[in-house]
C-alpha cells in the first residue's frame, strides 16, 4: 500500500473485514466487500452502508456567510431553511466546475458545504480565497460521514435513536443522539433509494458503523464499496466529479441548470454561464444505453452516421436495469432521445442510443406536493 | 486459496486449457475471476476464427475493468460458449466448467508443452501472479 495515502477512521474496520481496498482520490478506500453486483442489490432491496468520510466539510459562519456563499455558488443559497440542504455547483470564472457539493444551512449564519474527496485542497483555498468578511473552518479531518441507503434505511437509523427520523424530509436534516452519537442524520443520499447520510465526530465514527451493522442484521445491512457506489449513481444519472464535470464542462452542458439561479445577483461564473445561454448550449449531458452488455468506458468516442459527436463520460453495466449504460456528451443537436449512434470500443462502432434518465426509477422520498 | 486443477495446462495471463481428444477448451482461471470481480460481458471471436497462441482472442468485463483474453494455444475456434452472451456470471460462478469460453482444433499442437503445469501456475501465483 501506498504510505502516502489518506485513510478514514473506518479503515482498520474495512480491512478487517476484508475488502479489497484501492486508491481513489488520494485516499484507500474500500471498492467491493463481497462482489459489486451483490452489494449494488442490498442497497436496491434492503439498506447499504457506505463510508463516505473521505468527503470534506467546511463550515461557514459569520454575517458575511451568506454573501460569500451567494458569490461563490450557483444555486440561491438565501432560499435555504435552517435545517435544508441543497445541491449546487462552485464555478469559474470561465463558468467551468470547480467542485459540485451540497450546502446545509445549521443556523441563520451557519452553513456547513461538503465538497468532494479529491477537491478538499483545492476547494479550500478556493472558497477561503474568497472569505468575504466570514469564518471559515476546514472540518474534514474531524467529521466522520456514512451513507445508510436503501428502503430499511429509515427503519434501521430509526431504530438507534430517540428522535422521529420519519419526519425529516428529503433534502432535510437534524440533530439527532444516533447509538449514543452525537448525529447530523441529513436525508441526503447519491443511490436513488431512500436513506440518510450521517455525519458524526470522526472518533466516533466506527462505533456508530458498527451499531448499524449489528442493529441492521435482520434487515440485511451490509457494508457498500465505492464499486457499487459507482454502479448505483450511474444508474440514476447523477454526475460524478472528475468524470462527467469538471472545469471544462459548464453546468448548463451538464444538466445542471436548475441549480443555475442568475437572479439571485451576481456569482462567480455567472456572465460566462448566461452567455452561453443566450449564445446557445453546444453539447449536452445525455443517458445512453448500449445493444449489448459491453460497458463504454470514460472518454470512448460517440459518433452518429460516421460523425464524431461526442464522448462518453462514464459507463457501466447496471444491475438493477440490466444493460449497458453510460452518460456522455453529445452535439447539443443530436441530444434527442430515441436517437440511435454508436460508441466506439476497441474499434468497434457498437450500436447506442439516447435514452431519457434516470435509467432506474428514483425512490428518495420526495415531499408529495413537490413535482 | 483459489482452486487449481491438476489435470489443466495454464498461462501467465490466467488462462487455462484443457485437453478434449485432439480439440482443448479454453477459459479464465478461478483466480482471474477473482481478480476481476463480477463479469459482465465477454466477446469471443467469431466461429472459424484463427487465434494465435499468446495473442489476444477477446475480451472480458467487469464491472471496474476490461481484460484481454489470450489464447493459450495457436489454432481455429471451433466452438463458443453459447451461454456466455446472456450469462456472463458463470465465469465467476464456475470458472472451470460452464465459464469456459472457447473450443480450439490446434494447429500446433507441440504448443501444448509450452503451458504451465498446474503446479508450475501454483509457484507462479505465490510469486505474484504477474
Amino acid at each position: 500500500m501506498n504510505t502516502t495515502l489518506k485513510l478514514t477512521p473506518l479503515h482498520d474496520a474495512h480491512v478487517k473485514a476484508g475488502a479489497r481496498m484501492v486508491e481513489f482520490g488520494g485516499w484507500d478506500m474500500p471498492v467491493q466487500y463481497r462482489g459489486i453486483l451483490e452489494e449494488h442489490r442490498t442497497v436496491r432491496s434492503a439498506v447499504g452502508l457506505f463510508d463516505v468520510s473521505h468527503m470534506g466539510e467546511f463550515e461557514v459562519d459569520g454575517e458575511g456567510a451568506l454573501a460569500a456563499l451567494q458569490t461563490l455558488t450557483t444555486n440561491d443559497v438565501s432560499a435555504l431553511d435552517v435545517g435544508q440542504v441543497q445541491y449546487s455547483v462552485l464555478c469559474y470564472p470561465e463558468g467551468g466546475i470547480a467542485d459540485d457539493l451540497t450546502i446545509s444551512r445549521l443556523a441563520g449564519d451557519r452553513f456547513m458545504l461538503t465538497v468532494n474527496a479529491a477537491n478538499i485542497d483545492k476547494d479550500w483555498a478556493w472558497v477561503t480565497g474568497h472569505a468575504g468578511g466570514a469564518r471559515w473552518k476546514n472540518v474534514s479531518s474531524a467529521t466522520g460521514l456514512i451513507a445508510v441507503q436503501g428502503p430499511r434505511a429509515e427503519t434501521l437509523v430509526g431504530r438507534l435513536t430517540e428522535t422521529d427520523v420519519t419526519t425529516i424530509a428529503y433534502y432535510r436534516f437534524a440533530s439527532a443522539s444516533v447509538a449514543g452519537v452525537p448525529t447530523i442524520v441529513s436525508r441526503t443520499g447519491y443511490t436513488g433509494e431512500d436513506g440518510f447520510e450521517l455525519y458524526v465526530p470522526a472518533e466516533a465514527t466506527e462505533r456508530l458503523w458498527n451499531a448499524l451493522l449489528d442493529a441492521g442484521s435482520h434487515d440485511g445491512v451490509a457494508p457498500i464499496g465505492l464499486g457499487a457506489r459507482d454502479t448505483l449513481r450511474l444508474e440514476m444519472a447523477y454526475a460524478l466529479y472528475g468524470n462527467d464535470i469538471d472545469q471544462t464542462t459548464n453546468p448548463l452542458e451538464a444538466g445542471l441548470g436548475w441549480i443555475v439561479k442568475p437572479k439571485k445577483g451576481d456569482f462567480i461564473g455567472k456572465d460566462a454561464i448566461e452567455k452561453m445561454r443566450a449564445a446557445g448550449v453546444p453539447r449536452r449531458l445525455v443517458g445512453l444505453e448500449m445493444a449489448d452488455r459491453s460497458v463504454a468506458r470514460h472518454g470512448y468516442p460517440v459518433s452518429r452516421d460516421g460523425r464524431a459527436i461526442g464522448v462518453v463520460t462514464s459507463g457501466t453495466y447496471g444491475p438493477s436495469v440490466e444493460r449497458s449504460v453510460a452518460l456522455g456528451y453529445v452535439e447539443t443537436a443530436h441530444a434527442v432521445p430515441g436517437t440511435d449512434l454508436r460508441v466506439e470500443i476497441r474499434n468497434q462502432a457498437k450500436p447506442a442510443r439516447i435514452v431519457r434518465t434516470p435509467f432506474h426509477p428514483s425512490r428518495v422520498k420526495k415531499p408529495r406536493a413537490a413535482a | 486459496m483459489a482452486t487449481i486443477p491438476p489435470e489443466l495446462r495454464y498461462t501467465r495471463d490466467h488462462e487455462w486449457a484443457r485437453q478434449e481428444g485432439d480439440r482443448i477448451r479454453v477459459g479464465i482461471t478461478a483466480y482471474a475471476q477473482e481478480q476481476l470481480g463480477d463479469v459482465v460481458f465477454v466477446e469471443l471471436p467469431k466461429l472459424g476464427a484463427k487465434v494465435t497462441q499468446r495473442q489476444s482472442f477477446g475480451v472480458v468485463e467487469s464491472v471496474k475493468a476490461v481484460s484481454d483474453l489470450f489464447a493459450p494455444i495457436s489454432g481455429e475456434v471451433v466452438e463458443l460458449n453459447a451461454e456466455l452472451p446472456n450469462a456472463p456470471e458463470i465465469v465467476n460462478q464456475d470458472p472451470y466448467g460452464r465459464g469456459w469460453m472457447i473450443l480450439i482444433a490446434p494447429s500446433n499442437p507441440g504448443e501444448w508443452e509450452q503451458l504451465l503445469t498446474a503446479q508450475q501456475y501454483e509457484q507462479f501465483l505465490a510469486e505474484g501472479g504477474h
